[in-house]
């Protein structure tokens, strides 16, 4: 479980930006929430705190009731929550993908053997297996991207922060790894994605919105998205379900409150 | 205007790794047109765009800018490009810097590069104040807005962008569309798999997939057939994918066309009621509501 306790974060930049201006959220384990945000919202800020990789200005974190500010929890904090960041390119440290997979739990103190079972283990999870002794550099994104992510698996965390992993993929690279995420949630894992796509936050089961250093809203995806004057206020797109079904409210017709997916709107119109 | 004739371009030629990457691809951009080239990854736009700016060197066919060969160095004054994630190439101590590196390079006085600069700001939405900023303590959105002001600073008259909206928010990329595709502005490529954007912004879309040009026409043209989208590996834009979820066989370029279609094909409640099925227990279908 991750307890954010009243956060700020100041960057210690020459104007002194408050990045974050007291959060506090509790994320369960087992949970799926996405974080959206407009850029400078503070949402990557935020992810970049749940594995210490920034330390609060004033207020606590808390994992499994750890304080990530404490360095001898650091080992704890790192070790049970994984990130995967925007631009896979920058995440590949080996030369060929079992290695580039074997360095995190490696740099954990794993025994060899160990290690090779895990690497086999979360290739398949992300379904490139047959992909061991490839060249990262002559994959897609989308299966730089899956690497990245079977690097994570193999460290074995409980919870994995997704920052944006899609931004730079193409429509099937973003299909692929959407899929992916939901195949782990299922098997247990938590999972903290932030996104700009509101279509794929629109697939977790709680979305936090952050505004201005903020979480402004904390609720389902159907109660979020289904509120057009919010949505635009915040600068996010409405998706077109949401849309059509308030234009077509305009024109006279009867449908039914909170529609959100173009089949729910196809089901009204029958 | 840009004239690309049978291009073809292969990478590791004559070894056991060969890859074509363009075949006999041919069309032309008038000038003031925005065309679009779309592709899945690995379709060849990248290798065509490298082409046309001639930053790779050109294989068989031939390509003209204006009537200079893109071998020319001359060229490099007309076309500017944007590539994905401009906002890695920032290098200088200010923003001020960066966007005048360019037309410092080609000489122009420091009365009309500071003109430039704050021109090519105005145009990019960035604040004048942030003019003696570092590049590095501003946002994402504004870094790849100094990037973009950078090039348009020594104002091309071919403008070639790849991906410019790429992991930006619904705010930054629509001011950042408006500031380049209001006119008066530059004939523009515009590379993107966002059948939105294309939709919106394009005059005509080229089809690039496996390296051949599979479709060249307008935006409407090209949704109207949905095998050219499926062999690309491309996407319809939502309204498209949200008329064919609702059932309705017609192409839609924006919310407002789908919105008509939609309300044309369910007339509402209670005319949309079928008129063989009679009202249960004898009351009328309106009461029901």
């Amino acid at each position: 479980m991750i307890r954010v306790e009243d956060v700020r974060h100041v960057y210690k930049t020459a104007d002194e930006r408050v990045a974050l201006d007291g959060v506090s959220c509790t994320i369960d384990d087992g949970e799926f929430v996405a974080i959206i945000g407009v850029n400078g919202s503070g949402k990557s800020t935020l992810a970049k705190h749940f594995n210490a990789l920034l330390l609060p200005t004033s207020g606590k974190i808390f994992v499994d009731g750890l304080d990530t500010a404490a360095a001898e929890n650091l080992w704890h904090v790192r070790k049970n929550i994984g990130m995967v960041f925007q631009n896979p390119d920058s995440e590949i440290v080996a030369a060929i993908v079992e290695d580039d997979v074997a360095f995190g739990p490696e740099n954990l103190g794993i025994a060899p053997e160990m290690i090779r079972q895990r690497v086999d283990l979360a290739l398949d999870a992300v379904n490139m297996s047959g992909y061991k002794n490839f060249a990262p550099s002559k994959l897609s994104g989308g299966q730089k991207q899956r690497i990245a992510i079977a690097g994570v698996i193999a460290m074995r965390p409980k919870v994995i922060v997704f920052d944006e992993p899609t931004a730079m993929l193409d429509p099937q690279g973003r299909r692929e790894i959407l899929q992916m995420v939901k195949r782990l949630h299922a098997q247990g894992l938590t999972i903290i994605y932030i996104t700009h796509f509101m279509e794929e936050a629109a697939q977790a089961q709680r979305v936090l919105v952050m505004d201005g250093g903020r979480i402004v809203r904390d609720d389902t995806p159907r109660e979020i998205f289904t509120d057009t004057n919010e949505m635009r206020r915040l600068g996010f797109d409405v998706p077109i379900a949401v849309e059509m079904s308030d234009r077509l409210r305009k024109r006279g017709f009867k449908l039914p409150k909170k529609i959100l997916t173009a089949t729910e709107l196809a089901e009204a119109l029958q | 205007m840009i004239s690309v004739r049978n291009v073809g371009y292969t990478y590791m030629r004559g070894t056991p790794f060969e890859k074509t990457a363009l075949k006999n691809i041919s069309f032309d951009v008038a000038d003031g047109e925005v065309v679009a080239i779309a592709g899945h990854t690995g379709s060849g736009k990248s290798t065509l765009i490298q082409l046309m700016a001639g930053l790779i060197d050109l294989q068989s066919g031939a390509i003209e800018i204006d009537g200079l060969s893109v071998a020319d160095g001359a060229i490099r004054r007309k076309v500017g490009i944007v590539f994905q994630y401009p906002e890695h190439q920032l290098f200088e101590e200010t923003v001020g810097d960066d966007i005048a590196f360019s037309p410092r390079n080609f000489g122009l006085s420091d009365e009309e590069i500071s003109a430039r600069v704050t021109e090519a700001m105005r145009q990019v939405g960035l604040d004048a104040a942030l003019k003696s900023s570092s590049p590095f303590e501003l946002s994402g959105g504004q870094r790849r807005r100094v990037a973009i002001a950078g090039i348009l600073a020594f104002k091309p008259k071919y403008l070639i962008l790849d991906e410019p909206t790429a992991g930006l928010d619904p705010p930054a990329k629509e001011n950042l569309l408006r500031n380049l595709f209001d006119k008066p502005r530059a004939t523009i490529i515009l590379v993107s798999h966002n059948m939105d954007d294309i939709a919106r912004l394009a005059d005509r879309v080229i089809v690039l997939a496996q390296g051949e040009n599979i479709f060249t026409g307008t935006p409407r043209q090209l949704f109207a057939r949905q095998e050219i989208l499926r062999r690309a590996g491309l996407e319809p834009p939502p309204v498209m994918k949200l008329l064919h979820a609702l059932g309705i066989d017609a192409v839609a370029l924006t919310a407002d066309e789908a919105e008509k279609i939609i309300a044309r094909n369910h007339l509402p409640h209670p005319l949309n009621q079928p008129i063989t099925r009679p009202p249960k227990d004898g009351r009328s279908p309106e009461l029901d509501a």
